[in-house]
């Protein structure tokens, strides 16, 4: 033993340098922003050792189109569709924010029939977004199928969007005071049937072949676990949130429209990793449908958007008989409504978790200002806490539990 | 062959050369041939069970669409980064192509229907089937590039640790056959309870068939341990920087190994050329034809998989490789021969 150590000490007494005394370094690569994984134009600068991520530093803003200062030079009719393209996996529930921020401002009461269309739209957006990010989740894993099987589910529902509104994705279906135009009957019927048919069919098909996959499981289960307390300080929201074992959602916490009246369980993780983030969407699913079919019971028959013609259009029936109605409609499509001064910040629960508006009216027909709060911008700060430890092929995992959308975060 | 060419005035060697050439082209030509309809039967499979058509655009029923994208690569422009070391570059993929194409040798389609029946044919196959590791490795280091440099570790990594359970796998059916020959093996599998033909068959053999067939989609990096080109982690592994041509080969020559593997399947455990019943009308039906269809349920099981299941983590699947298939094929290595040297051989003496 002696021996050996004196033998050692030569060895490390020994001017020239050995093995030892090689410096390894990590090796930093690109994930994105052209990386099939990269959900869109992420850059994540990964630092790994061997496999293992010892820092993964997100890079964002590649889609920033200057979204809120766009939306200052334009009235605040013609601000909702940017909203829409927001976040284009659920382009409704970021119009919901919006509207009900101006909604607010103007103390503008909305009819009760609008209420219930406009949740009756935002859980089915729930389950568009949701097929999508389920879908491209299980992808990011490896397993090619159910994303296909899923998209025919958001293939449903984008046709259903068309429908109502005219626009497969970019519907610009909520408007302050209401909805733009009133559902035909078949439509319900048909999503009824939908709801209670395909959409449970297909849905269920599809999660049977990954839930219980000994594989899926392995990639998800385990991976990146946010404690209740990491999750709050790291500003989480939405099903990151539940997955972190926190039942917060703002449809329950400070109900909007009718969703006071709405009977939905909060499905919630317990071991707040990938696998329960995972799963919280997928009961959030089967919960909106809930949702959808409560709406569809209780929906009344009525007015779809407020009467108060200094907001909202007249039709165009009533415009070919008033003069009034002509003057309004001339008044809204060219100068647009005025709203009283003042700030409000409105947050929804979309389907990513809490997407808020901060508005500041200064009076005119344009917004002062329109802050927007992504959800993903406050998911992906916390990418290098979660990566931390864990290995390149979990980054994938990581980003598709966190479902961001480029849109959305850059703005 | 070599007598015909004998008998028309050619001295041995000549005769010899000339009817191994053609004895190449006869078996590359239709395996080629094979790879492109597999590779359409790939796609059409996935597209099925995906919900999708898949190709069907190009012939009848898209049939020409593996044609029509090799025209496409051909016409490609061979695009070789600048940081490429040019040489490996190139020449990794044709390694892979070649090597692929070079196990074919001693896969018999019937009894003495074999391109070269040497008697350490099993062997051959392993050593061939190891140099295929090397196109793989050069490419990601020639490529001079980050991703395909990971994947180039990962197929290393991956490939070894399943070569050691494949060989000890493929012991116990030479334990059982007593023979490395290819035809010896497949013969050696008839009439399991008088009617049976087949390795599976042998409740002693089945779990290894079972292990075999998941070790060879493991060698040959089919799904779930795409690891060397998982999309969603490496872009395209080892053959991100590749076009044209270059890109084509992998291609091909990663098809062909399934076509391989496959076959290996059906050679070393489900009798190969012979018919699964041992019951004489049976083998009226050409060897070959047997061969073929039990490489192409083998190949639909393949792509059925590969359409079904998530990838598998590096280090998970290093653990299955290491953890659990290494010692159940020795365990059973030491089963089988314990099992023969007490009949077979005579028993405990």
């Amino acid at each position: 033993m002696s021996d050996y150590l004196e033998k050692l000490d030569h060895v490390t007494d020994a001017a020239d340098p050995t093995f030892g005394d090689t410096e390894i370094q990590n090796y930093t690569i690109n994930f994105g922003p052209q990386h099939p994984a990269a959900h869109g134009v992420l850059r994540l600068v990964m630092e790994l050792d061997g496999e293992i991520v010892e820092r993964c530093d997100p890079h964002v803003g590649l889609l920033h189109r200057g979204t809120e200062k766009l939306i200052e030079y334009k009235t605040y009719m013609q601000a909702l569709p940017y909203f829409d393209r927001l976040d284009y996996c659920s382009p409704l529930g970021m119009e919901h924010s919006y509207v009900l921020a101006v909604e607010k401002l103007l103390n503008l009461e909305v009819p009760l029939r609008a209420q219930y269309l406009r949740v009756f739209f935002a859980e089915l957006t729930r389950i568009c977004n949701h097929m999508l990010n389920l879908g491209s989740h299980v992808m990011d894993v490896g397993a090619m199928t159910p994303n296909l099987w899923l998209f025919e589910i958001r293939e449903d529902c984008l046709n259903f969007f068309e429908r109502a509104s005219g626009a497969r994705m970019h519907s610009a279906y909520f408007r302050p005071g209401g909805v733009h135009q009133d559902v035909p009957l078949k439509l319900l019927t048909d999503i009824a049937e939908w709801l209670d048919t395909r959409l449970p069919r297909l849905f269920e098909d599809a999660m049977s072949l990954v839930v219980d996959n000994r594989i899926f499981k392995q990639r998800n289960v385990d991976i990146s676990v946010v404690s209740k307390e990491d999750a709050l300080k790291w500003g989480f929201s939405g099903p990151m949130l539940r997955g972190s074992g926190i039942a917060w959602d703002i449809r329950k916490a400070q109900p909007y429209d009718v969703y006071d009246r709405m009977d939905f369980d909060i499905p919630v993780g317990t071991q707040y990793d990938c696998y329960d983030r995972f799963m919280v969407r997928v009961e959030e699913v089967r919960q909106s449908a809930r949702i959808m079919k409560q709406c569809l019971n209780e929906m009344p028959e009525g007015p779809i958007a407020s009467f108060d013609r200094k907001v909202v259009p007249p039709k165009r029936g009533e415009m070919k008989r008033s003069m009034e109605a002509l003057i309004h409609h001339f008044k809204l499509y060219t100068e647009g409504f005025h709203v009283p001064a003042g700030e409000v910040y409105v947050a929804t629960e979309s389907p990513k978790g809490e997407f808020g508006v901060y508005l500041v009216s200064d009076g005119s027909n344009k917004p002062y200002r329109c802050k927007i709060r992504p959800t993903a911008f406050s998911h992906l700060q916390a990418m290098d806490f979660m990566m931390k430890g864990h290995m390149l092929a979990d980054t994938t995992a990581v980003l598709g539990a966190m479902d961001i959308v480029f849109g959305e975060c850059d703005r | 062959m070599t007598a015909f060419f004998q008998g028309l005035g050619l001295p041995f060697e000549g005769a010899w050369l000339l009817s191994t050439v053609i004895g190449i082209l006869v078996i590359c030509l239709p395996v080629m041939l094979a790879v492109a309809m597999i590779i359409y039967a790939d796609r059409k499979i996935w597209a099925a069970m995906a919900l999708r058509r898949g190709p069907n655009v190009v012939g009848p029923f898209g049939l020409l669409q593996s044609f029509a994208d090799g025209l496409k690569v051909f016409l490609q422009e061979t695009i070789i980064p600048s940081a490429a070391n040019k040489t490996l570059f190139l020449i990794a993929p044709i390694i892979t192509f070649t090597v692929a194409l070079m196990a074919w040798a001693v896969v018999p389609f019937q009894v003495g229907v074999v391109l070269a029946n040497i008697n350490v044919g099993l062997l051959y196959i392993l050593a061939i089937s190891s140099l295929g590791v090397y196109g793989v490795v050069l490419s990601g280091w020639a490529s001079n590039s980050k991703y395909p440099f990971y994947s180039a570790i990962r197929a290393s990594a991956q490939m070894i640790s399943y070569e050691v359970s494949i060989g000890f796998i493929l012991i116990t059916v030479v334990l059982w056959a007593g023979s490395f020959n290819l035809t010896q093996i497949v013969e050696s599998q008839k009439a399991y309870y008088g009617f049976l033909n087949g390795n599976g068959f042998n409740p002693l053999l089945f779990p290894m068939a079972i292990m075999f067939l998941i070790s060879a989609m493991a060698e040959t990096a089919r799904a779930p341990f795409d690891l060397t080109e998982a999309e969603s982690e490496l872009v395209a592994g080892y053959q991100t920087e590749y076009s044209s041509m270059a890109f084509a080969l992998f291609w091909l020559g990663e098809y062909a190994n399934v076509i391989l593997m496959c076959a290996l399947n059906a050679i070393l455990f489900w009798g190969g050329y012979l018919p699964p019943v041992d019951w004489a009308p049976l083998y009226y039906v050409p060897g070959i034809i047997w061969l073929f269809a039990k490489i192409l349920f083998f190949f639909f099981v393949f792509s059925w998989v590969k359409a079904t299941v998530p990838r598998y983590r590096y280090d998970q699947l290093m653990r299955l490789g290491w953890k659990i298939f290494l010692p159940t094929s020795l365990f059973f290595v030491f089963l089988v021969s314990g099992f023969l040297m007490l009949t077979r051989y005579g028993g405990a003496q």
